[in-house]
């Protein structure tokens, strides 16, 4: 049996499906800590972390140098050990100049005090939660949502907890390699997971462009009754968490819900296995594996780097660029950012780095629809994408919900098949701004006029 | 250091697919080639040389058009160049040159053009131009040729060259089964317009276009089984169950149902965009085109009910949106309502 979910897309030709084999044999090579790491307080959604080291100070590996900005924020790691030589706003693959802490490595991989292993099965709930979260535990899919608040959320409600290893993305391999390199990881982390949450089952959402890893997840799962292999249809954005949830399950998860109201808890695979490792090692998140692939890279290959190496260090790695690139991409071809500068650091949540060289955005002028409505086949929350555009381009946003705005994950499967070009996300992203503008703006109306009605009935008294 | 001078920073997606309008046009084109390999074969050298004329009238109307209005020309898109085959297809073989370059560019000027270009008409600009050359020419539209008749390549065709002949839709309207076999129907040995009469070239055509995945099934499906199934349940001159059988396969095969079904309504600029909407338009396709075969004033209805249908599209599709993802049934809604 092989579960997946209505629309979605199938890029990359016949030959390379999801562009994935220039790098998915490729073992994940361990590159050398570089001289300096760079540290956003910003790897993560949420609340900034603050910074609890000063220019000069002397820091550890693994020690904690930004602590979390509230409940819905992560700390921060060193992940060398050396001398801290700046806290200033440096470049963030946002684009912005954000808060950041520069280290100098000397070289020595001292490890904190901290740094020592758990043990998972005399701890209590509250302790297992703290651990995650004070070793700086995000999503590491991209979206970066701290880990411990997902946990927290889906104790008591959440029925299933599903390990995403669908890796739906193109080009990117990392999850792949984990999964075939260190699936012990991946499975320790689901079991404890499971234990944290009071999970009935958990299941593991594996594409079947990974059937090479299926043996040997299986081999892991047989002796815990709960844990389950799920494989997948190859097709994108069978990760996306709504999607994944679906194909699984069956759920759906209702619209302007979280996972946690259809009974799921989705988790990275990197994720998973670093939940895994704080554990039993006791390491925060101070490293990850990064895929450096497209058309402009001499060499791909799977990275695993020190989070804060600056992504330069990455490309000389691979062998450098082969050509000038036109389009620098942190994360995948579909969901991820363009970049216009290499100085940028790996965060927790940069699965991969692509460069482009040749026409793989195929941007035209003045695209016209031609009402094909592939768009509508593609997307996978069944909306109208081609109606959203028109009504986006008109203004008119109360028609623009009722068509599914507001639904829209932003995912490009229309973008990607429509025939003429049309930058249909781009548009998405402009109008949900509009609507989220006209709402705040409604809301804040409707309250200063409730205000003003008190202050006045006040005043008549 | 790495050369970042090209570099730009647009908004994801980052990659697209391989398909463009103009591969999708292309794929039209191509899947109207056995149609127009089987007239030629059928009515002589006058159905290319009349195919390529409409063509090139078509894509030069465009092309001037942009021109005199300043636009950035469209015509790489290659949707002129269906436009100009499948009005091409609409006419008979003994039609003069002039009719159909006339048409062509009442269809791209008036019909298409007029209201911004490729995707704004919303009518199906061959159709129209089929329209408006009935209206003006009725006699030469509908001027019959026999087949294997010997046809000028160029100059204009008299009634005797042209020897005239019934058209088994003519046959139909009368009430009686016509002389065409049904294998003579399917390969196109019969009366009738430059592209329609052959069923198989068309159905060839309609199969590439579906594995290419530039059309889907629903509109064709929906439109042809419509007409199968009143026409057997309403036979005209009423009869025995292989009578039924035969009347239903002569009126399905005949006229342009297969063109219309196949490569007119699946149109994308003028059909639905919602799989529920394309059965709907298909299935009322279909109603109309009966009814005016049966009840009209002229023996085929395909281009006026596709017309028709064209009009409705922007309420179809509004009627027939999707249940999105994460929302209730819409029968469950409307039980939660109550």
């Amino acid at each position: 049996m092989v579960y997946t979910f209505r629309g979605g897309i199938h890029p990359g030709p016949h030959s390379d499906p999801g562009f994935k084999a220039a790098t998915n044999t490729k073992p994940i090579e361990v590159m050398p800590a570089p001289e300096q790491v760079i540290l956003p307080v910003s790897m993560h959604i949420g609340a900034p972390a603050k910074p609890i080291v000063a220019k000069g100070d002397i820091v550890d590996m693994g020690q904690m140098i930004a602590e979390a900005g509230g409940f819905v924020s992560a700390p921060v790691h060193a992940t060398v050990s050396g001398k801290v030589i700046a806290v200033e706003p440096r470049l963030h693959p946002n684009g912005s100049k954000v808060m950041s802490i520069v280290i100098e490595n000397d070289g020595e991989d001292r490890l904190h005090e901290s740094v020592h292993p758990y043990d998972f099965a005399s701890m209590t709930n509250d302790e297992r939660i703290n651990l995650i979260w004070t070793a700086g535990m995000v999503g590491h899919g991209g979206a970066t949502f701290p880990t411990h608040v997902k946990i927290k959320g889906a104790i008591g409600t959440v029925d299933t907890v599903i390990v995403n290893a669908a890796e739906c993305e193109p080009y990117i391999t990392s999850d792949h390699r984990l999964l075939l390199e260190r699936p012990e990881e991946v499975v320790g982390g689901l079991k404890m997971l499971c234990d944290i949450i009071g999970a009935k089952q958990g299941i593991i959402g594996i594409e079947l462009n990974k059937e090479n890893a299926f043996a040997k997840l299986e081999e892991l799962i047989k002796d815990d009754d709960r844990l389950k292999l799920y494989p997948l249809k190859c097709k994108y954005p069978q990760g996306a968490e709504k999607q994944l949830i679906n194909a699984c399950t069956g759920r759906e998860v209702p619209s302007g819900k979280l996972p946690a109201d259809a009974g799921c808890a989705v988790f990275n695979v990197d994720t998973t296995g670093a939940i895994y490792r704080r554990f039993t090692t006791g390491m925060p998140v101070v490293r990850r594996v990064v895929t450096v692939s497209g058309s402009a890279v001499a060499d791909p290959k799977n990275l695993e780097a020190r989070i804060g190496t600056p992504i330069v260090k990455l490309i000389d790695a691979c062998g450098g660029l082969k050509e000038a690139p036109n389009k620098l991409l942190m994360g995948g071809p579909m969901m991820g950012n363009a970049q216009f500068s290499l100085d940028i650091p790996v965060m927790k949540g940069t699965n991969a780095f692509l460069c482009f060289s040749g026409e793989e955005d195929k941007r035209v002028e003045d695209p016209k629809c031609i009402r094909c409505g592939k768009c509508i086949a593609a997307c996978p929350m069944h909306l109208l994408p081609m109606y959203m555009n028109v009504y986006g381009k008109l203004g008119d946003l109360d028609e623009c919900v009722k068509v599914g705005m507001m639904d829209c994950i932003e995912c490009g499967s229309c973008a990607y098949v429509c025939p003429a070009r049309i930058p249909l996300v781009a548009q998405f992203r402009l109008s949900k701004g509009q609507i989220t503008a006209k709402r705040m703006a409604a809301k804040a109306a409707a309250e200063a006029k409730a205000k003003a009605e008190a202050a006045a009935a006040e005043a008549k008294k | 250091m790495y050369d970042l001078s090209k570099v730009v920073v647009t908004s994801s997606p980052h990659i697209k697919a391989a398909d463009d309008t103009r591969s999708l046009m292309l794929d039209v084109c191509i899947a109207l080639l056995p149609a127009l390999a089987v007239s030629v074969l059928t009515f002589g050298a006058r159905s290319l040389v009349l195919t390529v004329a409409t063509v090139i009238a078509c894509v030069l109307a465009e092309w001037l058009y942009c021109k005199v209005c300043h636009l950035p020309s469209s015509i790489g898109d290659l949707s002129a160049v269906v436009t100009g085959m499948l009005l091409a297809f609409n006419v008979p073989v003994s039609a003069p040159v002039w009719m159909p370059v006339i048409g062509g560019v009442f269809a791209i000027i008036i019909a298409k053009m007029l209201f911004g270009g490729i995707g704004k008409n919303f009518m199906n600009p061959a159709l129209a131009g089929r329209a408006f050359m009935m209206a003006s020419w009725s006699g030469l539209m509908t001027l019959w040729t026999r087949v294997g008749a010997d046809l000028p390549f160029f100059g204009s065709v008299t009634v005797t060259d042209a020897i005239s002949t019934a058209t088994p839709l003519a046959t139909l309207k009368t009430g009686a089964l016509p002389d065409a076999t049904i294998v003579e129907m399917l390969l196109g040995q019969t009366g009738g317009c430059l592209g329609e009469t052959s069923a198989l070239a068309l159905l060839i055509g309609g199969a590439y276009l579906l594995y290419r995945k530039v059309i889907t099934i629903n509109i064709p499906a929906a439109y042809i089984l419509t007409v199968a199934v009143i026409t057997f349940a309403f036979p005209m001159g009423g009869g025995d169950l292989a009578y039924r059988f035969q009347w239903m396969l002569s009126q399905v095969l005949s006229g342009g149902l297969m063109l219309g079904a196949i490569f007119m309504a699946t149109d994308y600029v003028t059909s639905p965009v919602t799989s529920d909407g394309q059965w709907i338009f298909g299935v009322g396709c279909g109603l109309l085109t009966v009814f005016i075969r049966y009840f009209g004033g002229l023996p085929e209805g395909v281009s006026y009910s596709i017309l028709i249908m064209n009009t409705l599209v922007w309420t179809i599709d509004k009627y027939n949106r999707p249940r999105m993802f994460g929302y209730p049934e819409k029968s469950k809604k409307k039980k939660e309502a109550q």
